[in-house]
Formats: C-alpha cells, sequence, structure tokens
C-alpha cells in the first residue's frame, strides 16, 4: 500500500475516544484510508504488514461479538499481534479498578488498547493512565465512535456523499452511544439527522445536538435517504419505556408500511445486532436492494484497520 | 382533535324526523339561549334554530311539544364506573339523568388494559342500546402502577384517555414515563389525586369531624401533593395532564396557578365536592364515604369558586355503583363511592338557584366542556350531530330518593335531598330513550 497518499497528521490525536470535536478533515481521512482497504480485505491474499511488531490489545469489560472480532481481525490483516482480555477472565472480576487494570496492561507496553466498558467516560479514564493509544470500543452510552465511522463510510460508499443528505436514527436513542456518535459524526460531515422514538426513549436536551426529533415515525421518515435503526437495549433499561413488543413494533418498528414514506431508493442500516420483528421487520432487514445491514459488518473490519493505523502512525511520529 | 364516533351495531330502520317545538333551546357550546326548535332527521341533527317551525312544521315530522322547557344537548359524564352493574342498568340510570355520553373507569372486570377489552366494552354498551359509552384505557398494566399499558395501541382500540381509576401513579418516575410516553402519541393522562401513602388506612377526611367519631383520617395534603408533584411532572414532558375529581382549596390553587402559567392542565370536580361536606357523614352514613372523602366547607367553597371562575373545567358524576353488602358495614370496613348519575343535572343546577353560575355555564361543564376535553362527538347543537339531546325542566323540585333510582346500585349521599331540576326527557341518536312519568 501506498502510505504517502494519506497525511495522517490530519488527525493530531493520541487516540481515538469519540467523535464530539473530530473535525471533518479528521474524519475524511480515516474514511478515505478505510476506504482503501475495502477492495483488499475482499482478496484472497489480505495481509498486511504495516502494524508489524505493534500490539493490540482487546480490552472488553462487556460482552461483544461483533466489534471484538472486527477489531481482532483488523490488527491481523495490518500484522500486528493481537491479544484478546474478556472480562470473565480479567481480574476485574476479582474487584481490581479500571485505573489498576489500566496501569497493569500498560506494563505490558501494548501500543493500542482497544477498550469497551459499561460506563461513560470510563475508557476515558483508561486513557488518561496509559501511555499507549487508546481506542474506545464503546463506552456505556456515551460514544461508539469506530460504529459511526462505518456507518458513514457505508452510506459515503453508496451514496457517494454525507454532505447534504437527511439521515433518520430510530429506536433507542436513549441508551444508544451507536446514535451519539453518529449524531456527531453526521452533523460534522453536514447531514441533516433526525431521530424518531417515544418520548421515552429520546435523551433531554438532544435537540441541542442539532438534530430534529419526531414522535412519528411515518413523519419523521418522509424523504429520508438514510434510515438507521437501533436494537433496543432492554438490558439496559430500568422502568418502564414502552409497554410491549407488540406496542413498540407497531409504531417504530421498520416495515415496509413506514418505509414508503422516506425515499424510494433510501438505505437501511442497523447496527447490530437486530431484533427481528421488534425494531425491524424481517423482510425489510433482508431486502437485499435497500438493505445495507452486511456491508456495515464488513465496512467495520476496513474502519478499525484505518483507525489503528492512523493511531500507530501518530505513536511512530512520538518515537513510540 | 380526535373525534371519536362508535359504530352502530346494527344499522336501525328509518326512525324518520321529530320536530321539538317551542323548547328554550341551550346551547352551551355557543352560548345560545332562546325560545326555538330542533328538527331531527333519523339519528342526527337536521336544523334547529330559534326561529324554526314559527310558521309550520314539516308534515311527515312527528311533533314534540316541549312546553317552553330547557331542551339541550345530552349529558356528557366524563367519569362513571361500570364494575360490579351490568350495561343495561348503568344505562337505564344516565338516561334517567339525561346523560346520553358517558365514560367508563377501566376498572372493569377484566381492566381495560388490552385492546380487546376497549372493544367488549364498546359492543356491550351498544348492546344495551342506551347511553353511549367510550372507555378509558388503563395507565399501566393491570392498574398495578408499575408498567406503561399499550396506551397507544389501546387509543387505536378507542380508548379517549388514560386513567388508572381510583389509584394515583405512586411513583414519580412511573408517571415521569407515563406523560412522556402518553405524549408521544398526544394522549391525555387523567389522574386520581390522592398520595396513597398519606391516605393509606384513612375512611375520612381528616379534621375535627374525624377526631370526633374517632375514624382514621386522610388529610387533604393527600390531594395537593400528588397534583403539585403531577404539574411538576407535566411542566417537565409537556404531557397532557386532567385531575380528577378535585375536592381540595389547596389543589383548586394549585391548578388554577399553572393554568395562568399556560400549562395544558384541566380538572374535573363531582357534584358531592360542591353540595356536601364532611358533615354529611353525620352519624357514620357509610353512603356519604367517598374517595375522595368529602372535605371541609372551606373545600366545599372553594371547589365552587373553582366552578366560578373555569379552574375546573368540567363536573362528573363520578358515578360508584356498590352492592349494599359493601355499605353495610362499619365505617372504616365500608367501600368508597356513590351512585351520581341521575342526581348529577339536579344537583349541579343548585349552583345555577344559588346564584353562582349561569345556566349555560352550568350545561357547559356538562355536556361540550367535557365532549371538548375527551375529543368527543358529542355535547353540542350543530347540524348534522348525534340528535343526543335532553329535555329539562330546570325550576321544577323534586326529593331524590334511594329506593326509587334506576340503578341497580341505590348508594347515593343524596338521598332524601329535595332539589329543584328535572329530566324530562331522554333522546339518543334521535330516539326518545328516557321519558319520565307524569
Amino acid at each position: 500500500m501506498n502510505d504517502g497518499a494519506f497525511d495522517f497528521s490530519a488527525y493530531p490525536h493520541r487516540h481515538l475516544l469519540g467523535i464530539e470535536g473530530l473535525s471533518p478533515v479528521a474524519l475524511s481521512l480515516i474514511l478515505d484510508r478505510a476506504d482503501s482497504f475495502v477492495e483488499l480485505n475482499r482478496r484472497h491474499e489480505n495481509k498486511l504488514a504495516i502494524l508489524s511488531g505493534r500490539t493490540v490489545m482487546n480490552l472488553f469489560f462487556e460482552d461483544s461479538t461483533r466489534t471484538r472480532t472486527s477489531f481482532e481481525l483488523a490488527g491481523n490483516r495490518l500484522g500486528a499481534d493481537v491479544i484478546n482480555m474478556s472480562v470473565s477472565t480479567s481480574s476485574i472480576k476479582k474487584g481490581e479498578t479500571v485505573v489498576d487494570t489500566a496501569m497493569t496492561l500498560n506494563a505490558m507496553h501494548p501500543d493500542v488498547l482497544v477498550v469497551r466498558h459499561n460506563d461513560a467516560g470510563a475508557v476515558k479514564l483508561l486513557a488518561e493512565k496509559v501511555n499507549c493509544a487508546v481506542i474506545n470500543a464503546g463506552d456505556g452510552r456515551h460514544e461508539h465512535p469506530t460504529q459511526a465511522l462505518l456507518d458513514a463510510l457505508t452510506i459515503r460508499r453508496r451514496k457517494g456523499k454525507i454532505q447534504g443528505l437527511t439521515v433518520a436514527i430510530c429506536g433507542d436513542i436513549l441508551h444508544s452511544r451507536v446514535a451519539r456518535s453518529n449524531i456527531h459524526l453526521l452533523n460534522a460531515m453536514g447531514a441533516r439527522v433526525r431521530l424518531i422514538a417515544p418520548k421515552t426513549l429520546i435523551p433531554a436536551n438532544i435537540e441541542r445536538l442539532g438534530v430534529e426529533v419526531f414522535y412519528d415515525m411515518q413523519a419523521g421518515l418522509k424523504d429520508c435517504d438514510i434510515v438507521m435503526m437501533l436494537r433496543l437495549q432492554t438490558e439496559r433499561m430500568s422502568g418502564s419505556f414502552f409497554p410491549s413488543i407488540r406496542e413498540y413494533f407497531h409504531f417504530f418498528g421498520l416495515d415496509y408500511a413506514k418505509l414508503e414514506k422516506a425515499k424510494p431508493d433510501a438505505l437501511i442500516m442497523h447496527p447490530g445486532p437486530m431484533n427481528r420483528g421488534v425494531e425491524i421487520a424481517s423482510d425489510v432487514a433482508d431486502d437485499i436492494g435497500r438493505s445495507a445491514i452486511r456491508e456495515q459488518v464488513e465496512m467495520g473490519v476496513a474502519v478499525r484497520m484505518a483507525c489503528l493505523e492512523v493511531l500507530c502512525a501518530n505513536l511512530a511520529l512520538e518515537g513510540a | 382533535m380526535n373525534i371519536k364516533t362508535p359504530p352502530t351495531e346494527n344499522p336501525k330502520k328509518e326512525i324518520g324526523r321529530s320536530a321539538f317545538v317551542n323548547a328554550r333551546l341551550l346551547d352551551p357550546a355557543t352560548g345560545l339561549d332562546a325560545i326555538g326548535g330542533i328538527l331531527t332527521d333519523g339519528e342526527i341533527i337536521s336544523d334547529f334554530g330559534p326561529q324554526m317551525f314559527t310558521d309550520s312544521v314539516p308534515e311527515d315530522a312527528k311533533v314534540i311539544d316541549c312546553k317552553g322547557k330547557c331542551l339541550a344537548p345530552g349529558l356528557v359524564d366524563m367519569r362513571i364506573t361500570m364494575s360490579g352493574s351490568d350495561f343495561a342498568t348503568t344505562g337505564m340510570a344516565a338516561v334517567a339523568g339525561g346523560i346520553t355520553t358517558a365514560v367508563c373507569l377501566p376498572n372493569t372486570n377484566p381492566v381495560i388494559d388490552d385492546g380487546s377489552v376497549v372493544e367488549f366494552v364498546a359492543r356491550a354498551a351498544r348492546k344495551a342500546g342506551l347511553v353511549k359509552v367510550y372507555p378509558y384505557g388503563a395507565i399501566t398494566k393491570g392498574l398495578e402502577g408499575i408498567e406503561i399499558s399499550e396506551m397507544g395501541l389501546l387509543a387505536e382500540f378507542g380508548a379517549v384517555a388514560f386513567s388508572d381509576a381510583n389509584t394515583a401513579i405512586r411513583d414519580a418516575q412511573t408517571m415521569r414515563q407515563v406523560l412522556l410516553y402518553a405524549s408521544t402519541f398526544g394522549l391525555m393522562v387523567m389522574e386520581h389525586p390522592e398520595d396513597p401513602s398519606l391516605a393509606k388506612g384513612g375512611a375520612m377526611n381528616e379534621g375535627e369531624t374525624a377526631t370526633r367519631l374517632g375514624l382514621p383520617s386522610i388529610p387533604k395534603l393527600a390531594e395537593v401533593l400528588i397534583v403539585e408533584r403531577d404539574l411538576r411532572l407535566a411542566r417537565d414532558t409537556g404531557g397532557r395532564l386532567h385531575f380528577s375529581h378535585i375536592s381540595t382549596k389547596e389543589s383548586i390553587d394549585a391548578i388554577r396557578q399553572a393554568k395562568i402559567d399556560g400549562m395544558s392542565v384541566t380538572c374535573d370536580t363531582a357534584p358531592p365536592y360542591f353540595s356536601l361536606n364532611e358533615g354529611a357523614i353525620g352519624d357514620y352514613r357509610t353512603f356519604a364515604k367517598l374517595s375522595p372523602p368529602l372535605r371541609s366547607e372551606a373545600d366545599r367553597v372553594a371547589v365552587i369558586e373553582g366552578i366560578k371562575d373555569g379552574t375546573i373545567d368540567a363536573i362528573a358524576s363520578d358515578h360508584t355503583p356498590r352492592h349494599e353488602d359493601e355499605k353495610r358495614l362499619p365505617f372504616a370496613q365500608a367501600a368508597t363511592g356513590g351512585v351520581g348519575m341521575e342526581t348529577l343535572l339536579a344537583i349541579t343546577l343548585e349552583l345555577v338557584h344559588n346564584g353562582h353560575i349561569n345556566l349555560i355555564d352550568a350545561l357547559s361543564m356538562l355536556s361540550s366542556g367535557p365532549a371538548d376535553l375527551l375529543g368527543l362527538n358529542a355535547g353540542r347543537l350543530k347540524k348534522g350531530a348525534p340528535a343526543d339531546l335532553v329535555l329539562f325542566d330546570v325550576d321544577k323540585g323534586w326529593k331524590v330518593d334511594a329506593d326509587h333510582l334506576h340503578s341497580k346500585a341505590k348508594n347515593t349521599p343524596f338521598d332524601e335531598r329535595p332539589v329543584q331540576g328535572r329530566v324530562l326527557r331522554t333522546v339518543i341518536d334521535g330516539r326518545t330513550v328516557f321519558e319520565l312519568d307524569s
């Protein structure tokens, strides 16, 4: 690969903790670089040596399948050594604090720590205590930057642009870090963001993040280019947010009747894992012509490769 | 606003035209008060006005001479309990009281927390064929105050608003979620404002009377505490909130201020709260055991003030039939509630006869007021509107007699009260369903 085509100084940050505050230039750099990995990933011979000698440590305090696997694959493709730490075997279960865990791992000199934690801000706290680069793989309901980046890449490849598009994010906004990261990214790139959910699943003052809020799905979907569905995160819910799956699906589940309000070529996305018949009808999810859900997963590996490469390039500039 | 009309079970045979002549026409929605007439054609009002029938009456129309008595839209009773009584006797009691539309609480058996029950209640009421019954949906499943019911679906099935009947939503977080969720669909939440922990075990209003009688009591604080809590929650969430059967000065003051502040909050009261006070309990009369309890004289006067200045939007009967066995008990053990549909008009007219409000305003609280709150196609004289009418003599005196009530349950707190104002005839969808024996 020709690294010279990419100016990594456009991303002047040590870590990737969130989308909020990143410039369109920095975001574009990651997206452009990721785009260049897509074709490579589709080839049989796809192993590179860009991160040869680097160690990537996956540290997941919260269960994950696709994100962890995606980072693992991304690290491997770039030639890094990838180590997985999962919570069930870690010392956190034995009462160690996040900071102590970070210090312990830091002593092993990893180059990149990929961290997921169920508390918002935990990844940032950890990042302050280590010498390596840290990628936030999801912290509570705060941010999930690589998900927003892979969504953006998917949109860009399908629609040719992000600027000027109308994107509806639908469902459990309240508990969603994916929604927050996407709002920041889409706004930075010039898209118009709408949120659609029952009022119980819309966090207070979210319109201050630069979105338009709809409680009626049909009105919210009108003339949208992108329909992004979110999973109902019942595991994060305490209390009564909606009465039943039946009612939720009736009013806020994506089916063809509601989808009709969006543009005819509107793209359907979902960060996964999907609950068929809850937030999305099966036939809509499987609609090859309109659903980009599988593609999102594919873009995930490319985006994470780009993130790892960019952060390691910055480490190299520091002489680390 | 959503206009809801219950579909008719069977399209009935032709009922032709009726001319109500020589009536004092009263339409609270427009303020009309003049001598005139109404022509009904089939189930609807085809024409009405002060100049009707001065020259002639259509040949094919059946003529009903109103003899100068009041002819107004049928009453809309926004709070009745259906449980424990069958639809036919409830219907009889309603139409004897001039009520053509009633809205029933969800504390039926089974509870109205499922679309199928909404349909069941509507169907059963249609079969009885008397009063038109609309249901409230339960706010929480099983009226348990924990999980939000399927409000969106219930509304699609025809629930006109939401209530947990005779219990307040105990938990503030739940109530907040309820208001948020309901406002997602623009639905109205009706609260029974009584803090359950303060009301627990209480049998009557706290004060001198309770002390003398030695009865466990409910402080009136129990009401205003929930009113103020919910007003703050509604302000925060933008939810559409209504308080049922308001009974204390403090809560009326709080609601008055909220309205001045521009909140879309409404409330109703029931006749006992402006015509009786805790003294009616006398020597442990369980028919006067109500929920909320009868309050002090100062509260009764404050309720009248609230009616006069528009703080209170509607008057509902709060009709709660109770079996004799539930009332013939030591006061503390007796069930709360009183029947009220047959006395709704007469007791409300006391406010008119005593000079507190005029007749049009009284009728507005009993028909167009509640109909507008709930978005019902009722409570007004309008060409093309359902021919639901009440003919009444505003001055006629009579004495309430529990034994002669049409409802199966006889638990009226107004037994033996001399009242003024009597329903002469009730018309629903163009058909006379009640006529007073002369």
